[in-house]
């Protein structure tokens, strides 16, 4: 069984068919790029996940179990998996080393000396260790999109979820949020990506799949993907975004 | 036709003390009408978010019928009405206590609390739904969240309108002089009875008001600068 599997899933909001029938596997290490218009359903997809939203029919497994097994707590589910968010979503009123140490410390029990060490090595890695002490609102949107990727770190996680982690930051700051998320890439993480986003793709991205409807319509790697687009809708929202 | 001013009068001896122990009274009154006002306002609030219906629904009758009647009304309702809903033994110990006191202290304390309860609810209310998913979504569970990440934020926010609901509940006060509560209001009124020397009680008691207000609304801006600054999303 694939690292994250996912089978024949469907969600309604109300009377809304959102997710018609998604079956996808992500291999351990794999980078997977979401891409599609807006409302496919990318967002609720990877939100399924982590159990953000809840879904009617299908399965989805993480590292072997069944997320809505009663069995599993919920909780410590989403403690092995980062979400990084359009809006960052920082804690306003904790500074930013307290953002990144609050689950650790909370969650996991971790000592806080223990959490702070780490929580820095993190703030470095993202390239805002000297910030550690300032508040969010002092920070500029991109330190504040690196400063939520560190506290997804922060966890150790096994995987990690972004939902379109760039489109709320200006031009000049997209390059710095692309550069940690390639790094982590590279050193081995398993990523569910929404970005549209096409260097990013094309440069760390095992696959990417095109969604529309609620429906993934196509799925290629990167290269066969943009150079050789199968479906009409594909290479019509290709022509838009490119 | 010449007023003589006397303040003299009101600045020592008697009168002074009984405009002294009108303003501890008020005090008093106030204090513990406002701390029975948060622990009974926050209880009331949490009844609102809770999602159960029936709580739901009593907290919602709670805050709009207290907040919607004259408190000159509820006054006279605890003083005069609580002999025909209060078994008669609690009716003869009240009696036997200060019982003024204790029926103004209920009515200050129901009608402040259905206004602490709203500025509560809507300060958790104003708290981006995405701060709940966001702790959450590291492993958080439901009360660490509240503790940890909503509940320091809607504290900030709601220091400043619970404070000045408090200063309200300073000034309603003064109502409870018609049922005969010897605080602030009702010893300036007795001075003005006594001496004819209305003007200058009434200015001290007027002072006495303000400087508490202006002392503690001094208080709230420097909060407002120093913490509000901070909860930007
Ligand atoms: N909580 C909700 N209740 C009802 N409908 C919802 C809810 N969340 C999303 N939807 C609807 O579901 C559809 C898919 O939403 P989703 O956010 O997954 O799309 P998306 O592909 O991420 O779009 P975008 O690119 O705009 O972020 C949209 O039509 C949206 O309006
Ligand atoms: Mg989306």
């Amino acid at each position: 069984m694939a690292f994250i599997e996912i089978k024949g899933l469907h969600k309604w909001f109300g009377s809304f068919h959102v997710l018609r029938g998604i079956t996808e596997q992500v291999e351990q290490g794999e980078v997977l790029v979401i891409c599609g218009p807006s409302g496919s359903g990318k967002s609720t997809l990877i939100r399924c996940v982590n159990r953000l939203e809840e879904y009617q029919k299908g399965t989805i497994h993480f590292d072997g179990r069944d997320i809505h097994d009663p069995g599993l707590d919920v909780n410590s589910l989403r403690a092995e998996i980062g979400i990084v968010f359009q809006q960052f979503n920082l804690y306003p009123h904790l500074t930013v080393l307290k953002n990144v140490t609050l689950a650790p410390i909370k969650v996991r029990g971790v000592p806080r000396a223990e959490a702070e060490e780490n929580g820095l090595a993190l703030l470095e890695r993202v390239g805002i260790h000297d910030q550690a002490h300032k508040y969010p609102a002092e920070l500029s949107g991109g330190q504040q999109q690196r400063v939520a990727i560190a506290r997804a770190l922060a966890m150790k996680p096994k995987a990690m979820l972004f939902d379109e982690p760039t489109s709320a930051l200006d031009p000049e700051m997209i390059n710095e949020v692309l550069n940690v998320m390639k790094d982590l890439a590279r050193d081995g993480m398993t990523m569910l990506c929404v970005t549209h986003e096409m260097g990013f793709a094309r440069e760390v991205a095992d696959r990417v799949i095109f969604m529309d409807a609620g429906e993934v319509l196509e799925q290629a790697p990167p290269q066969e993907f943009f150079s050789n687009p199968k479906h009409e809708r594909t290479k019509l929202f290709l022509k838009e975004i490119l | 036709m010449g007023y003589q001013f006397n303040w003299s009068l009101v600045l020592t001896g008697e009168y002074r003390d009984w405009l002294l122990d009108g303003f501890v009274l008020t005090l008093k009154i106030s204090g513990i009408a406002g701390a029975c006002a948060l622990a009974l306002g926050t209880l009331v609030a949490i009844m609102r978010l809770s999602r159960v219906k029936p709580l739901m629904w009593l907290s919602l009758s709670f805050t709009e019928f207290f907040r919607n009647t004259p408190l000159l009304v509820q006054i006279f309702f605890w003083y005069f009405g609580s002999e025909a809903f209060l078994p008669t033994y609690v009716n003869q110990w009240l009696y036997r206590q200060d019982f003024e006191f204790a029926a103004g202290t209920i009515a200050l304390t129901v009608y402040s609390s259905a206004f602490i309860a709203e500025e509560l609810r809507s300060g958790i209310f104003s708290i981006p739904k995405n701060q709940l998913e966001a702790s959450r979504a590291t492993g958080l569970n439901f009360l660490q969240a509240y503790r940890y990440v909503i509940l320091p934020q809607a504290f900030r926010i709601v220091i400043p309108p619970l404070i000045s609901q408090l200063l309200n509940l300073l000034k309603n006060s003064s109502l409870v002089m018609t049922i005969g509560v010897m605080e602030l209001t009702y010893q300036a009124r007795q001075v003005e009875s006594f001496t004819f020397h209305g003007f200058e009680a009434f200015t001290v008691a007027t002072l006495l008001y303000l400087a508490v207000s202006l002392t503690v609304s001094f208080i709230i801006t420097m909060y407002n600068k120093h913490f509000l600054h901070q909860l930007r999303y």
